[in-house]
């Protein structure tokens, strides 16, 4: 153990822990920017670019970054000493003179670390004046906006991008006080390999990278007397909704989500869930097709449009692998505008399907050319937990005291194995549920696969089927991914099924959902709520689902029949690494 | 084999180049054999001889004379009289500038009366593109005797003894950082050598990788052997095509010769180095910053600890030393620690070369003990200030340094003084300024240096030292206060506090020693709105003396703006709201009547 004092109290951390760390511990806080600790999925970003953590340390020429530096035996720190906190203010003043002060219109708006900074050091003068640094927005993608005159070179972007999630968008260009966090030779977001994850925004301390807001789109739809406007929600909403209305992380809000749809004018409020297990069932006809006559596996799953983005730029020549099963969301817009409005007897042309997702990716997904049935989009817009919240404030809705109310039929029926698809590990113990009962025609009694659940970023199980061990493997986060896929490249891959999640964590941890700034409890809530709903409900397999069963019977046919096809699969593009 | 009876060395370093001594070679070689001495005479084209003022240099030894400023006219001159008739020519002497004597002797000549070389020993006496002239004055000799006779830790001992310090600017002990890469357990090390010299007016490093590469290979393979590396990569500019070239031919020499590559001398111990070009980012000097350059990332400090000798290039133990520091290692191995360290002050040992630049007679290259003090570099060496002008400042230390005042020219240098000055070593630049400087503007100088060389990492760096430009620019456009310059000093001393690495940490160094050593100037332009020396435009004012002016209106018709009237040989004045000050009527005026101020 190392013995060090701070502010005049003892402290004793094991060695190779840093000042910030050992501080903590006494309870003394030392404000950070730059510096963020993501442990359970293996992220640090330890830039020490920013230097507002800086401390005295006695004997040292210099002020020291906490975030950065050791402590030693016998150190000696102030963190309250007039020479730290001077520095410190400056820092922080410094940052804010290259810094809009638009605080009251932007985006992040009371999200904003640095705004929170500078209220915490009680900043109310900002004495350097000069030059801002302005660069073009970027709003090519649909999904992410960049508006760097907002950026204050933490880097965490560029760490999440490259470190976590392997996808190398992001590096810092130029020098000096034009340097800035870009794509390579300055392009646009849409035409990098960006799989627009969403992660850079999950971890922006500021507004340099936000998502693009589809809110006013959406408030335009609903008050068109001409079009018929439908919503559907993510498993991942439910379990993270509340935290923005000041409910502890992991309430259960579904009901109240549900009675807030209806009340901002959506014609019918649907579950994404119900696709999901419609997924469920083309996945596992597809995976058993496979195993039984000799196709390629490992099949891999398809829900989640990062992942299938990132498999496109990053490994063109494995586009035969993941599954042809559409996401859940996508499949849900193709039956909404089919199988829905010839039930309702509405024209598709007038039905506007809004998808509420915890994910920036399927922002971008809904444009894919290919994702269209007779000409109209199966999916019209797609705007994030973030921003229903942001519709439900304005629309004057006290969230909290809403009376739960239900999902409107006939999608809006779901089991308990499509709730879990909003975390690592959910889609694959939700096929797991179908295939084993399918192929064995017995009764799985236990339903729960706890070797695939929890924030490991590599999991495995073996299940035996009818005397065959089944190989399973889930990465999330694509860093976790590209470690799979690179095993199959090389011919070395054991699994006969693997389930990708973009985000770490999942859906739960999507770029879209309520920020969490490093606190990973959060998303351990989320979780571990997604886990209640699924034992919460009376239907736990996803070929149980009456709905589904129905549409089948009166509309698709066979699971992976033709007309399946036609509505229900896609197909994937080789894309360039850049 | 030619028997040659003369030599005549021409230096064919950057400087020389530039003023057309490889057209002095082409005139010797071509007058040698027309006279028929090819085998008699040899022409050898050499590295720096430091005395870049006076070059192309010529050399003819045995006679040991020395012949300054040569063309191929006097290169003609010089074959016909003192090659073929034996008599010196005079008139192409470098003459004692207050005697006018004509000194043919080098070691007569103020220039290099004072100086030691060490580092520099063979720059301007061998080719460097033949191995086998580094190994006439005992090249390779150290690293045989290290191999042969010495164990790693006996060759850490006596660099340690030696007292050498990193001659790149932080003067860290060359032995302690051997022995700090030694004890780092690794099953691979690397030894690099910083050649990304940057600071304006610098080009000691250049000059020895041009002049005597070799030493530089020799000095390296050595430090391998001591901290256990087989590989070591040379960080160069690309900016340094010359030194490069020869860097080249030295390594491929070496390896011919088995003196680079496997089982050096029959040893156990391997040793490769290949070449890594820079950019040339100021800040790829930074040793952490030249390490992720060198691994194709992107040039820029990461914090210490860990330290390269702990974790540096490929996250292995790394040794990495300047050109200059490599360079003295062969001496010290060959001659021993003793000797190196009586030369010069009690904790700087041995010497340092200097680049001398700016309004200094003798601009070039000069190798001194430690303690020499400035006065006598500055007068005894560099000639004193050109154009009889009164010296104002020197500036050491280059970005990071500061200005030293004439109260301070009896200063021995050495690492101490001249960070206990305000200033420091760097890597041995010497910018010398006179009456004319501006130091503010000379402060903004080196801070617009900086704000582009800044990597951008830091807070401070980015966008502090811009803040402290802006400042600057308020002060030097006449719109600067007093508050200014308090904040222009809290805020250097807090970016010297708070910023990552060695750059940012020293880049307010220029305008804070200005600061303490020319106050006075900094408040003439806040509160007089004057430029006492002349230089920042926007505080100039034009006048037109009555006395001396006699209506010739020659000013008024050069004025691009109209901004002189005045009626035929009456008085005439200037309107200051019209003048741009572009200084066109005091070129003009004959009767010196136009004065600014």
């Amino acid at each position: 153990m190392i013995n060090l004092t701070i502010n005049g109290i003892k402290v004793s951390v094991p060695e190779g822990t840093t000042i910030l760390e050992a501080a903590k511990k006494a309870n003394i806080h030392i404000p950070t920017l730059c510096y963020l600790d993501l442990h359970d999925i293996k992220m640090v970003n330890r830039t020490a670019s920013c230097r507002v953590c800086v401390v005295e340390v006695e004997g040292r020429r210099n002020l020291a970054p906490a975030c950065a530096t050791e402590a030693s035996e016998g150190m000696v720190v102030k963190t309250d000493s007039i020479r730290a906190i001077k520095a410190r203010r400056t820092v922080v003043e410094l940052l804010l003179s290259d810094h809009p002060t638009d605080c009251l219109v932007c985006e992040k708006n009371t999200q904003c670390q640095l705004q929170q900074l500078a209220a915490d050091l009680g900043i109310r003068n900002i004495r350097y004046k000069g030059k801002m640094s302005t660069y073009p927005k970027d709003l090519s993608s649909e999904s992410i906006y960049r508006n760097l005159d907002k950026c204050i070179m933490c880097r965490r972007c560029e760490t999440m991008c490259n470190e976590v999630q392997t996808c190398n968008v992001y590096s810092a260009v130029d020098r000096g006080f034009e340097t800035v966090v870009s794509p390579a030779f300055g392009l646009p977001m849409i035409d990098t390999q960006c799989t627009f994850c969403g992660q850079c925004v999950a971890v922006c301390p500021t507004a340099a990278l936000t998502q693009i807001s589809h809110v006013s789109k959406v408030w335009e739809a609903l008050s068109d007397p001409d079009k018929y406007v439908i919503v559907q929600t993510a498993p991942a909403i439910r379990v993270a909704l509340g935290e923005k209305f000041g409910m502890e992380a992991g309430s259960i809000v579904t009901g109240k989500m549900v009675a807030a749809l209806k009340r901002l004018g959506f014609k019918k409020v649907f579950d994404t869930d119900f696709a999901a297990d419609v997924t469920i069932l083309e996945e596992a006809h597809e995976f058993i097709d496979r195993l039984q006559n000799g196709g390629r596996l490992p099949i891999l799953t398809s829900c989640c449009p990062s992942w299938v983005k990132f498999i496109e730029h990053q490994f063109p020549d494995l586009l035969d692998i993941p599954s042809t099963c559409k996401s859940p969301h996508i499949m849900f817009g193709t039956i909404a505008k089919t199988y829905l409005a010839d039930k309702m007897g509405i024209n598709p042309e007038k039905i506007v399907v809004v998808s509420i997702m915890p994910c920036l990716a399927k922002k971008y997904e809904v444009i894919r050319p290919e994702l269209k049935h007779e000409g109209l989009k199966n999916v019209d817009l797609v705007i994030t937990t973030r921003e229903l919240a942001d519709m439900i404030k304005e629309a004057g809705i006290d969230f909290k005291s809403l009376c739960d109310e239900d999902f409107d039929d006939p999608l809006g029926e779901s089991t308990g194995a499509s709730v879990i698809f909003g975390t690592t590990g959910g889609v694959i113990e939700a096929a797991l549920r179908t295939a084993y009962e399918w192929l064995t025609n017995k009764t799985l009694e236990d339903v729960e696969f706890q070797s695939v659940r929890g924030l490991d970023g590599l999991k495995e199980a073996t299940i035996n089927i009818n005397g065959q061990d089944i190989r399973i493997g889930v990465a999330h986060g694509l860093g976790n991914a590209r470690k799979l896929l690179e095993a199959i490249q090389r011919g070395e891959s054991q699994y006969h099924a693997i389930e990708i999640m973009a985000c770490p964590g999942g859906c739960i941890d999507g770029g879209g959902q309520p920020y969490h700034f490093g606190n990973l409890d959060i998303v351990k809530k989320r979780m571990e709520a997604l886990y209640t709903e699924d034992r919460n409900k009376k239907i736990r397999k996803s070929h149980e689902n009456p709905a589904v069963k129905k549409l089948y019977e009166e509309y698709i046919g066979e699971v992976g029949g033709e007309k399946a096809h036609e509505l229900l699969h896609t197909h994937y593009t080789k894309r360039e690494k850049i | 084999m030619p028997n040659y009876r003369m030599n005549l060395l021409v230096c064919g370093g950057t400087g020389c180049k530039a003023s057309g001594s490889s057209e002095v070679v082409e005139v010797f070689e071509k007058e040698i054999e027309k006279a028929g001495l090819k085998n008699e005479i040899q022409v050898i084209v050499t590295g720096c001889f430091g005395f870049c003022e006076k070059g192309p240099i010529v050399k003819v030894t045995p006679d040991n004379v020395f012949y300054v400023e040569v063309n191929p006219e006097k290169a003609v001159r010089i074959i016909n009289e003192h090659i073929i008739k034996g008599r010196i020519v005079e008139e192409y002497l470098y003459k004692e500038p207050v005697t006018k004597e004509a000194l043919p002797e080098q070691s007569d000549m103020p220039f290099y009366k004072k100086q030691i070389r060490i580092a520099l020993r063979n720059c301007g006496f061998i080719d460097p593109e033949n191995i086998y002239e580094y190994i006439a004055v005992d090249g390779y000799q150290a690293l045989g005797k290290v191999l042969s006779e010495m164990t790693p830790e006996e060759v850490i001992e006596e660099v340690k003894k030696s007292g050498l310090r990193g001659r790149g600017g932080g003067g860290f002990s060359t032995g302690l950082k051997w022995e700090m890469t030694k004890k780092s357990k690794s099953n691979q090390k690397y030894v690099i050598c910083n050649a990304d010299e940057g600071d304006p007016g610098a080009f000691m490093d250049r000059s020895i990788l041009e002049g005597d590469p070799h030493t530089v290979l020799e000095a390296m393979a050595i430090c391998g052997y001591c901290i256990g590396a087989n590989k070591g990569y040379i960080y160069i500019r690309a900016e340094y095509p010359l030194a490069i070239q020869r860097l080249r031919i030295a390594i491929k020499q070496a390896y011919e010769l088995g003196l680079l590559g496997s089982n050096i001398l029959g040893s156990n111990f391997s040793f490769d180095i290949d070449l890594k070009y820079g950019a040339g980012a100021f800040i790829c000097g930074e040793e952490t910053a030249l390490i992720n350059s060198i691994e194709g990332g992107r040039g820029e400090p990461t914090v210490k600890p860990p330290f390269p000798a702990q974790k540096g290039l490929w996250k292995k133990p790394t040794n990495i030393n300047n050109v200059e520091t490599f360079a003295n290692i062969c001496p010290i191995i060959l001659k021993g620690a003793d000797w190196f360290n009586s030369i010069g002050t009690e904790k700087s040992k041995g010497t340092k070369v200097f680049a001398l630049a700016g309004k200094i007679n003798n601009v070039g290259l000069v190798e001194v003990p430690m303690g020499l003090t400035l006065r006598e570099i500055i007068y005894d060496l560099g000639g004193g200030i050109k154009g009889g002008k009164k010296f104002k400042a020197v500036q050491t230390g280059g970005p990071s340094g500061g200005c030293i005042p004439k109260e301070h020219l009896d200063t021995p240098i050495d690492y101490d003084n001249l960070t206990k000055i305000g200033s420091m070593m760097g890597s041995g630049g010497m910018i010398v300024m006179d009456e004319d400087d501006c130091m503010v503007n000379i402060a903004k100088f080196y801070l617009e240096f900086t704000c582009d060389e800044s990597c951008g990492r830091c807070t401070p760096c980015r966008v502090g030292n811009m803040r402290m430009l802006e400042i600057l620019k308020e002060i030097t456009e006449g719109r600067g206060t007093m508050e200014h310059l308090e904040e222009l000093k809290e805020l250097g001393q807090i970016i010297k506090d708070t910023a990552l690495c060695g750059l940012g940490q020293t880049s307010p160094n220029p305008v804070l020693s200005t600061m303490n050593f020319f106050w006075d100037e900094y408040v003439a332009h806040v509160k007089d709105k004057t430029c006492p020396a002349g230089v920042c435009t926007a505080l100039l004012k034009y006048y037109i003396l009555p006395e001396k002016c006699v209506g010739c209106t020659a000013c008024a018709k050069v004025c691009p703006t109209n901004a002189i009237s005045g009626e035929v040989r009456k008085t005439h004045v200037i309107d200051r709201e019209k003048c741009i000050k572009c200084g066109a009527c005091m070129a003009t005026c004959r009767f010196n009547a136009i004065t600014r101020r």
